[in-house]
This record gives structure tokens, C-alpha cells and sequence, in this order.
């Protein structure tokens, strides 16, 4: 939120403690965030721009940027719909078992991806719970897309519903309440007035959890399988480009996601600036009515 | 709306189409440092197949360490075949998961294992350190760099080789062999999860002053970093490291693949599969071979992990939890 106070200083420190602090600072994050960031690219290109192009547009790394795409795009609607559903039942309605289910939708952020890619190992797995009758009817959860995708929609879970509670919690239910006494339905009530209020909250989640399901590498790792240009995702595929000494191929590929990143960073904080216009003229028409 | 739908239909169909196939397919699971040779003998395999059958043939490979990947061949990855550093792993598929038969090690020649490594020593350009043999891995100011051989068979296999060379040195005396490689570990800064990592750590961070790998790791260092930039050198005796394959029984008899598997596998003692062995300096079995590429493997003395009563005895003796690498790592910590 913007302050609307003047510039006024409130710090009472001398200056030479204020500059040094914010200097610190300055330097921390240029050697935390700036230069590793550069680096990627760097790294990406400086053997040129000819190999850069030869590194992305091997079939392996084809495969692996198409996998990520496909899983992204599985598990985003996926969470988009159950985080929306969440987050509209625990803001909206008062019910039994709503500390629980608030706690389970954190669950992903508490347990590490590792022990998340080991879970649906020891449930799919060969030596699996369901791993029997699963490969008696032949049907392939890991070391294949559905498995990943499983994975993926774990890790991401939280991010739709912990953006959206938030929000609608402190919207309150006043104008549901009002739509339903002026005669809508459930659905119209939902369509017409919540979704409006919460959109660019949800596309807030939307952009982090997409960055995540892009990104995942810990879950995936262990449910993948590693095939080349069948089961390896972008981040997967570094890695072992790293490890085959392929640095260039490894850093096109990284700079692929430092670019998603950036992106992500973008669109975010144009949506955060579009929250702030909505929130000033949302209490505009407030004071005026 | 129609447009939306036409990209998701195009973005699904596409996806399927990189995981639907119409040939017969083989997956390779092998570990990390073996994708150059693989990647070299798939296109010979491949011509071979093609024009003896008819039929199109493609190879789908995965690649990690070696014991994480016999894991994931337990827990269901679909190989077809397996191709690892040590017999360990293919009988922990063996045990655990029981998708490969047991007495898959007599089904080839040479125990399963079409060629062979070693573990040599690579020192920085001009040898500053004087580095000639085992010994000189335990003087004072020596920093050797190898990976941990609780999570590697890079690392085990030299773990074995400085045991075994100190048992010839000392006439079999256990204590002394002991005492020897405990130095030898004493003297490793740290310990990297893997082959490839240790690689990285002693020539891109240029970290330690002497590594110990494979002899065919060293040959890909010489295509990546520049055959200028260290010394291979080969110690007075050295450590057999037999790389075993073996077909996935339940896996291939599932998807009918048997025959090509065997196939795949067999054609490795063929003279041409092992003339690409030998250009990736791995050891070859095939005499013809051999004496054509002697120059590029100097004789050496070598002893077996039969020395040791086998891979398995090895593991049990020396890497398992509470055994001797763990007691020697308890005490090398308690020293520092």
C-alpha cells in the first residue's frame, strides 16, 4: 500500500549508520541475487550465441521445455480450481474441521519435496502399496507424466488457496449475503460478485504456482526417472547437463527458468500494482458514497 | 474460446506424441559417467539391428548414479536393461525387487561384465606433488580428492584399491591395510556423492592435488578440460572394476523385448561393440581389440574384488552401516 503521509524523516540515526546499513544491504543482495542471475547468463552465452541456440534446440531439451509445459498446464487448472473451491469454503462458511483443513493445505509448504516425491514412490511405486495392481493393469503413474504431474500438483497446492483466504476473509461475505437476497443463485453469486473481487488475487497464486511447478526439482526428481526426452523437466535436465560437463547446455536451459523467473517477477508486480489502483479506487467510492 | 481450445488440443497432442511410439524401443538405465560410451554405441547397435531385422529400433536412456538408479529400477522404472558400475546394484534388483532372475552374472561371458576400468591417479599439470603410486596419497601435505564410497561405486572401488594395495605392500597384514587407507581418507577434504562430482570439484573448482577415478573418466576430462591441463598417473597396482549389464527379466518378458535386450547386451562383446569400448578407454575383453589399442592401457598389475570374496562380501565388510569405512570415517573425525 502506498503511504499517503508526506516525506517526513522518521529515523533518528545518524546518517553514516543509514548509508553503511543500506550499503550493506545493497552488497548482500548483488552477491546473493545479481550476479549468480547474471552469471546464468553469462555462462549461457559466452561461447556465443550460435551454440546458446544449438543447446535449446536439441531434441532432449525440446522434450524436456515441452514436459514442463504440459505439466504446468495439467497442474495449474488443477490447483486453480481446488484452491478457488478452498479458499470460497473456508473464507465464506463456518464449518467443522476448517483449523484441519486450513492445516492440510499447508501441508506442502511444511514437509520437504523429497519426502513429497517419496510418498507417491511408496504408493505407485513397484514395491508400492498399489504398485501390483497397478502394473498388473498396466497403467504407469511414476517414472512417468502422471507421476510428475502428481508431484508437481503436491508442491504447488498451498500457493491458489493461502494467496485467495486472505482476501476473501477480509472481503467479508456482506455482498455474497446481499446478491443472495436479491434473488441469485449460488453460481451467479460466485460469478458476479466474488470472482470479480478476487481476480487479481487468484492470478497472483496462479503466477507463484506456475513459477513453482516450472521450477520443482526436489519431488520431481525422485518420481521422474531421468529417461532422456521422455521424463526429464527443464530443471531435471540441467542437472544432468551439468553433470555430462555440457555447461553451456546446462546454463541455456537455467537461463530458460531465470527467464520464467523474470517474467513471473514482472507480471507480479503488475498485479500488485493493479491490486493497489483497485484497492485507492475501491476507497474512493467509498468515501464518496 | 475456440482459439484456446485449439492451442490446448495442439499443446496435449503434441505432448502425446513425444510419449507414443510405433518401433520397438529399449530402455537403457545406466549410470551417469556411462552415457558418452552408450551414446557412442547406440548408432553401431542401432545400423547393426536395423539391417539384420528390418525394423526400426530406438534406445531411451537414463542416467544418475548408479546404486539411485538400480532404486528406481526397483521401484518400477521400466528398464529393459540394466548397465552399472558393480554387481552390488544389479543384485540389490536382484533382492529387493526381484525383476532381474538370480545367476544373472552367468548369462554372459566374464561375469556379465563385457569390459573393464580401473582406478588411477590424476595429479595437476607437471606432478608438483610427485605423486608416483598409492603411498604418496598419505603424505602430510596431499589433498586427495574422491567420492564417498558409502554413496558411489567410483568411490568404493577406490576405497578397495588403497586397501588392496596396502595388503600387497604389507604382505596381508589386515591392521596395516587398515591403518593405510585410513591415512589415505584422512587426506580428503571432502567427499563428493558421485564421480561426476568429484570430477567437478578437482578441475573446475581446482580443488586437491590428486584425483582417483576410473581410467575412462580420466579420457573424459582430457575431451572436456583439455588434455594439457593434468597427468594421468597409473600406480604400481591397481583394482579391476568389472561393469556389469544384465536384461531386466520381468520388465522385458512384460513388453516382449526379450530378444532385443539380449541382443543389445550381447552385441557389447562383439569386436565392433568393443572397439567402441576401447575408444572410450574402457578396457575391452576381445584379445583383437585389446592388442590393437594397447598403447592407449599401459599393463598394469590388477587384483579383482575376488580378492576381497566379491563385490557383495566387499559391501558387507567394509560399506555397510557400522562397518570398517564408517568406523575409520568416526575416527578420522575425532583426529580433526
Amino acid at each position: 500500500m502506498a503511504t499517503q503521509i508526506a516525506h517526513k524523516v522518521v529515523t533518528t540515526e545518524a546518517p553514516w549508520v543509514r548509508y553503511t546499513l543500506t550499503g550493506l544491504a545493497l552488497v548482500l543482495i548483488s552477491f546473493m541475487l545479481i550476479i549468480p542471475l547474471f552469471s546464468v547468463f553469462f555462462e549461457a552465452l559466452h561461447q556465443g550465441w550460435g551454440l546458446y541456440q544449438a543447446a535449446l534446440v536439441e531434441s532432449d531439451a525440446l522434450a524436456a521445455i515441452q514436459l514442463t509445459l504440459i505439466v504446468a498446464a495439467i497442474a495449474l487448472p488443477l490447483n486453480l480450481t481446488f484452491g478457488v473451491a478452498a479458499a470460497w469454503a473456508i473464507a465464506k462458511f463456518e464449518f467443522k474441521g476448517k483449523s484441519l483443513l486450513i492445516t492440510l493445505i499447508d501441508l506442502p509448504f511444511a514437509v520437504s519435496p523429497v519426502v513429497a516425491g517419496l510418498i507417491y514412490v511408496l504408493l505407485f511405486g513397484a514395491q508400492g502399496w498399489w504398485g501390483e495392481w497397478l502394473a498388473e493393469h498396466n497403467i504407469k503413474v511414476i517414472f512417468a507424466v502422471p507421476g510428475i504431474v502428481l508431484a508437481t500438483v503436491f508442491v504447488t497446492f498451498p500457493f491458489v488457496a493461502r494467496e485467495l483466504i486472505p482476501l476473501m476473509q477480509a472481503q467479508g461475505s456482506d455482498e455474497e449475503q446481499a446478491a443472495l437476497v436479491l434473488g441469485a443463485t449460488g453460481w451467479q453469486t460466485f460469478w458476479y460478485v466474488t470472482l470479480p473481487n478476487i481476480k487479481w488475487g487468484l492470478l497472483y497464486g496462479v503466477i507463484l504456482a506456475n513459477a513453482r511447478a516450472m521450477g520443482e526439482f526436489g519431488a520431481v526428481s525422485v518420481v521422474s526417472g531421468h529417461i532422456r526426452g521422455m521424463t526429464n523437466t527443464v530443471p531435471l535436465h540441467v542437472e544432468i547437463l551439468y553433470n555430462e560437463y555440457n555447461f553451456v547446455g546446462a546454463f541455456a536451459c537455467a537461463s530458460i527458468l531465470a527467464l520464467l523467473a523474470l517474467l513471473t517477477l514482472a507480471i507480479k508486480s503488475y498485479i500488485e500494482w493493479r491490486t493497489e489502483q483497485q484497492a485507492i479506487a475501491d476507497r474512493r467510492s467509498a468515501t464518496q458514497a | 474460446m475456440s482459439k484456446f481450445k485449439q492451442i490446448v488440443l495442439a499443446i496435449s497432442l503434441s505432448g502425446f506424441s513425444a510419449f507414443s511410439w510405433a518401433d520397438t524401443t529399449l530402455l537403457n538405465v545406466s549410470y551417469d559417467v556411462m552415457r558418452d560410451f552408450y551414446k557412442d554405441y547406440n548408432p553401431v547397435f542401432q545400423k547393426y539391428y536395423e539391417a539384420k531385422y528390418k525394423d526400426k529400433l530406438s534406445i531411451q536412456q537414463s542416467h544418475g548414479g548408479s546404486s539411485k538408479q538400480a532404486r528406481s529400477v526397483i521401484d518400477g522404472l521400466e528398464a529393459d536393461v540394466v548397465t552399472m558400475n558393480q554387481s552390488t546394484d544389479i543384485d540389490a534388483i536382484v533382492e529387493k525387487g526381484r525383476q532381474i532372475n538370480l545367476g544373472w552374472e552367468k548369462k554372459y561371458a566374464d561375469e556379465a561384465a563385457p569390459f573393464s576400468s580401473m582406478q588411477v591417479l590424476i595429479v595437476r599439470k607437471g606432478n608438483p606433488k610427485g605423486i608416483k603410486d598409492w603411498a604418496d596419497l598419505i603424505k602430510p601435505n596431499v589433498q586427495v580428492v574422491v567420492p564417498n564410497p558409502k554413496t558411489s561405486g567410483n568411490g568404493r572401488y577406490t576405497f578397495l584399491a588403497a586397501w588392496g594395495a596396502a595388503l600387497k605392500q604389507n604382505g596381508g597384514n589386515e591392521a596395516k591395510a587398515r591403518e593405510f587407507t585410513r591415512a589415505v581418507f584422512a587426506n580428503v577434504p571432502l567427499l563428493d556423492a558421485g564421480g561426476r562430482a568429484a570430477t567437478t570439484t578437482f578441475m573446475q573448482r581446482q580443488m586437491g592435488d590428486v584425483l582417483v577415478t576410473f581410467e575412462n573418466e580420466a579420457e573424459m576430462i582430457a575431451r572436456e578440460f583439455g588434455r594439457g591441463n593434468f597427468e594421468v598417473v597409473y600406480p604400481s597396482v591397481s583394482i579391476d572394476a568389472d561393469l556389469p549389464v544384465a536384461v531386466v527379466d520381468k520388465v522385458v518378458d512384460k513388453r516382449g523385448t526379450r530378444k532385443v535386450a539380449d541382443e543389445y547386451l550381447r552385441y557389447l562383446w562383439s569386436p565392433e561393440g568393443q572397439e567402441v569400448a576401447a575408444q572410450n578407454y574402457l578396457r575391452p575383453r576381445n584379445a583383437a581389440v585389446a592388442a590393437k589399442y594397447a598403447k592407449q592401457f599401459p599393463p598394469i598389475k590388477l587384483f579383482g574384488v575376488a580378492e576381497f570374496g566379491g563385490m557383495k562380501a566387499a559391501q558387507k565388510k567394509f560399506f555397510d552401516d557400522g562397518a570398517i569405512y564408517d568406523q575409520i570415517s568416526a575416527e578420522i573425525a575425532k583426529k580433526r
